[in-house]
Parts: structure tokens; sequence; C-alpha cells
């Protein structure tokens, strides 16, 4: 690990602040990803400013009868909370299909969306990646791509996007609040949060200017429905999704899905949705009509169609 | 003579000064990069007072600030229960209780736990004074080589604080509903700790004991 300078900040106003003062510098809350990356030196900040002390740990209905949930409320608190598991019961899903109870203890909401990908050629230094080192190439594109995403990559970047609270939060058509630099809000619906890589450089990853601080994710009042989340992965915990599928389904077969481990972000469309009282093949063949598959990851797009229909399904059942 | 008992020079003592030797070796070449100018880290290590209370008692460091939780409870306080598997957040050796939560001590900073209450496996129980998950691994012989033992049990007390309080789990059928102590709850909350020798089915078995429930 690289040496870098650590301090404490108070308020979201203080972190802020703080931040602007030192070049290089990065915020940390839970860690559990940003440390990882500062162990293998691919994210090499000069000076970390603590925000656990600066509150924004609480969970709060809003006027419109929606939820307003702290940057800083940890994973395990989020997917416990009561308003939550009656409100939301797909969000809690959605986190508790993540990671161990260890991390999710520590683990935030804010970090949980600014979690990096898991691509193993990001990790892998000695290769060239454009998301580590921009300009370098991507080595993933010609490599074993069974883990990498089947749309929405660029000729600069294949990788799939890891969380799976996210693709929950997608599908629920959360807002995400961000202080800027001034200290004033701005919000952002989590569909524009997260970016694809594009075409330029460095590859697009999350709609957040240096310096910026998400203060809290906002979702609306609930919408009910049978809300699912199903999760393909290589073993039946701890891994990440090789298909995952978030689902609110009413019951005149309308609704809400998101699916993760396909794209560089939680994968979507309204054109989809509507093609849901139609069927899984019906919203799969509209969602990824412009996919790429290689060899190696056309499989996602048959487990795609297969496990919404087994969500579909469940929803029906349950 | 019992070797075993009264070594002159402890296995622990020479790891422990051939790794400080290496580290100071290791920092002249690291000052030395600074030709590299793209890099945005400081160049030279950064100390820092930290205080936090472990197994009951107040602990004044100063740090690296590089330094993990878990390095610091092994190489500072010289509690050396807590181990070192993967380093990454994937094993679970390190597991340790802090503020009454289980997380892993290799994926948080020393730095971050002031004030913070520290529970290691040398603080569940001692010799002769066993915490009931600790009796229950002996009793069910729920290890074979021991390493990943303390991250697996500090962690099954943790896992079970969080059963009896509600928490949802991915095998929970109704997060509404809540959890109910099950064989499947307690193997799918235990998956962040990896036993390399394979004895998970006994691991369970004492797990299930501490739990009160049919294995």
């Amino acid at each position: 690990m690289k040496p870098f300078s650590y301090e404490r900040a108070t308020s979201p106003a203080d972190a802020v602040t703080r931040a602007a003062a030192k070049p290089g510098a990065r915020f940390i809350a839970g860690g559990t990803n940003l440390l990882d990356l500062m162990k293998l030196e691919i994210s090499t900040p000069a000076h970390l400013v603590d925000v656990n002390g600066i509150g924004l740990d609480t969970i709060e209905k809003t006027a419109d009868g929606g939820l307003r949930v702290g940057a800083l409320v940890r994973n395990t608190d989020l997917a416990s909370h009561a308003a939550v598991t009656k409100g939301y019961p797909l969000l809690s899903k959605a986190i508790v299909a993540g990671a161990s109870g260890q991390l999710r203890n520590k683990a935030t909401t804010a970090g949980n969306l600014m979690q990096r990908t898991r691509c193993p050629y990001f990790y892998d230094k000695n290769l060239p990646c454009n998301k580590r080192d921009p300009g370098t190439g991507c080595a993933a594109a010609g490599g074993y791509s069974r883990g990498h995403s089947v749309i929405g990559v660029s000729g600069n970047c294949v990788c799939a996007y890891p969380s799976d609270m996210t693709v929950a939060l997608h599908a629920l058509d959360a807002t995400v609040e961000i202080m800027q630099l001034d200290r004033t809000t701005r919000t952002l619906p989590v569909r524009d949060f997260h970016l694809l890589p594009g075409d330029d450089l460095p590859v697009g990853e999350f709609a957040l200017k240096p310096g910026e601080l998400i203060t809290a994710v906002v979702l609306p009042k609930p919408v009910g429905g049978k809300q699912l989340y199903h999760k393909v992965r290589d073993r039946a915990s701890y891994a990440f999704a090789l298909v995952s599928v978030a689902a609110i389904i009413q019951p005149d077969g309308t609704g809400h899905v998101a699916f993760g481990g396909v794209a560089p972000k939680p994968w979507r469309s309204d054109a989809a949705d509507a093609a849901l009282p139609r069927g899984a093949k019906a919203v799969t063949d509209t969602l990824f009509a412009d996919a790429t598959p290689t060899d190696q990851n056309q499989f996602k797009l048959t487990l795609a169609t297969r496990t919404l229909g087994a969500v579909l399904i469940d929803a029906k059942a349950s | 003579m019992d070797i075993f008992r009264e070594p002159k020079v402890s296995r622990r003592a020479v790891i422990v000064g051939g790794a400080s030797s290496a580290a100071v070796t290791a920092l002249v070449p690291a000052s030395a990069q600074d030709a590299k100018p793209s890099t945005l880290a400081a160049s030279v290590p950064e100390m820092l007072k930290v205080s936090f209370t472990v197994n009951g008692k107040v602990r004044e460091l100063e740090l690296d600030t590089r330094t993990t939780l878990l390095d610091a409870l092994r190489e500072h306080i010289q509690l050396t229960g807590t181990k070192k598997g993967c380093d990454q957040g994937q094993c679970g050796a390190c597991t340790v209780i802090v503020d009454g939560r289980r997380i892993n001590s290799c994926l948080t900073l020393a730095v971050m736990h002031e004030g913070d209450k520290i529970t290691t496996i040398e603080g569940l129980g001692a010799v002769g004074d066993l915490h009931p998950m600790q009796a229950a691994f002996l009793k069910h012989d729920g290890y074979q080589c021991g390493y990943c033992t303390p991250g697996q049990i500090c962690s099954a007390v943790g896992m079970l604080a969080e059963l009896k309080a509600g928490v949802p789990s991915h095998v929970t059928a109704d997060p509404a509903v809540g959890p109910k102590f099950s064989n499947a709850e307690t193997r799918e909350r235990m998956s962040g700790n990896i036993c390399r020798c394979g004895a998970y089915s006994n691991i369970q078995e004492a797990i299930a004991e501490v739990a009160g429930v049919r294995s």
C-alpha cells in the first residue's frame, strides 16, 4: 500500500471541504472495496477523509411516502430495516444475496453504489486495463470472457458491474443525493448515476465529479407487487452473479425488471418493462437485442431469459 | 527439557524480527521511487495515534496509517489468535467483533477504530473458561489444522447475534417475517468463513449446539 495521510470529518460539509483541500483525496466509509484496491495499489489516494463520523446513518420516511437512506447506513441495517423488508423487500433480498455477513456489516449504501468491477483483468496489474490505467487497452476483450458483459460494452472496456444492491435500486427507480463542492445538493436518478464505458477515455463508470459526496439514496413510495431477486452464481453463497434478476411484478403482469451480471451497469429499459406481460422471452428479446456476446459468455443470454422465466413463475406462485 | 514449553527463541520472535528488518530495507527504495511523479500518493509513511479497547483493555498505539486492524492486533498488540489468511476479505480468518458486530479485520484500518470496543478470540474465552462456542468447537471437532478456527468462532458468535436480532439472509423466505433458526440459515450466514480442511459439517454441529437447534 502507498503511504497516505488520514483525517476524520465531522459533518458532510466538513468532509467535502477537507477532501477539496488535499489533492488525491478519497472518502473512506466501510473500506471493504477501497482498502482491497489500495493494498494492490490499483487505487493510490494520497489522503483519506474518514466519513464514518459524519452522520448520514439513518433511514427516514420522506414527505411523499418514500424512504431516505443515509449514505452511511450499513448494508446489514438497510436489509433488516422494517420499512425496507415491508415496503421494498426486493432491496432487502438483493443486499443479502451479495457478499458475506462480515462485509455487509461494514459496507455502506453509498460504498455499494461505488463498488468497482471485479474483472480479473482490472485486478491484474501486469495486464493492460483502461479502467485501471486509461489508454493502456483492454486485456479482457480478447481474454477469458466468461464473466464479462454481453451488452453495453465498448472497445475500451467489457467488464461487468458487480453490485447486487444496485440492481434492485435500478428496478426501484431510486434517486442518488449528492453534495457538490459548493456544498449544495444535486440529485440524480440512479439509472443515470452508473455510466457505460463509452468510446472516450477514461472509461465511464460513475457520474460523480471528484470531491463530490453521496449523502443519501432516496426511494419512491412503495409500489407493492411481488418483489423477487434471483441470483445465479457459480456457488450457492458469497459469489458474484453470472446473471441476476431484480423484478417487481404487479398482479396484472406489468412491472419493472433489471438484470445484473450482464452489463457494465444494471441493465433495464422501459421498452423491456413494457414487454413483461408477454413473458420472459419478450423481455429479454427487447432488452438484449443489441447484445455482443463472446463464445464464452453467450450462455448469459439464455440464462437471463430462463432466470426471468423462473422469477415470473415464482411471482405467480407466491 | 521441554522445548515445546520453553523455547529459547520462539518461531514467532524470528518471524517478527525478520519482518521488521525486511520492512526497514524496503523503505529505502520506496522513498527513492519519488522520481516517479505520476502517483499522487504521499511518499513517506504517515504516523497517527489511535486508541481503542481490545478485550476490555485500552490500547494506545501510534501507527502507520496503512496498518489494518488485523496487523495492529497481531503485530502491535501481539494478539496472534486472529489470523491472516487471504488479507482481502475472502476467507474470514481475520474475523473479529467490533462494537458487537463481526467484521473482517483485514479490510479496515486501525486508525478508523478510535474509541471502538474490539473482541478477539482471546477475549471470548480462555483455557479453563471457554466461551460456549469455543467449547462446542472442541466437542464437535470443528477444525482440522485450526488456522481458520478463531475466525470461524468469532464469526459464529457474531452470526448468532445477527440471527437473534432478526437480520435476514439469502435463505430467509420472507425478510418481513424474519429468519428462523435452522441449519440452512447458519450455513448461509457462515459463507464468509472458508475452511480449507473442510471441517464444515463439524463446524455446523458446533454452531447448532450453541444455537440450540438440531443440525
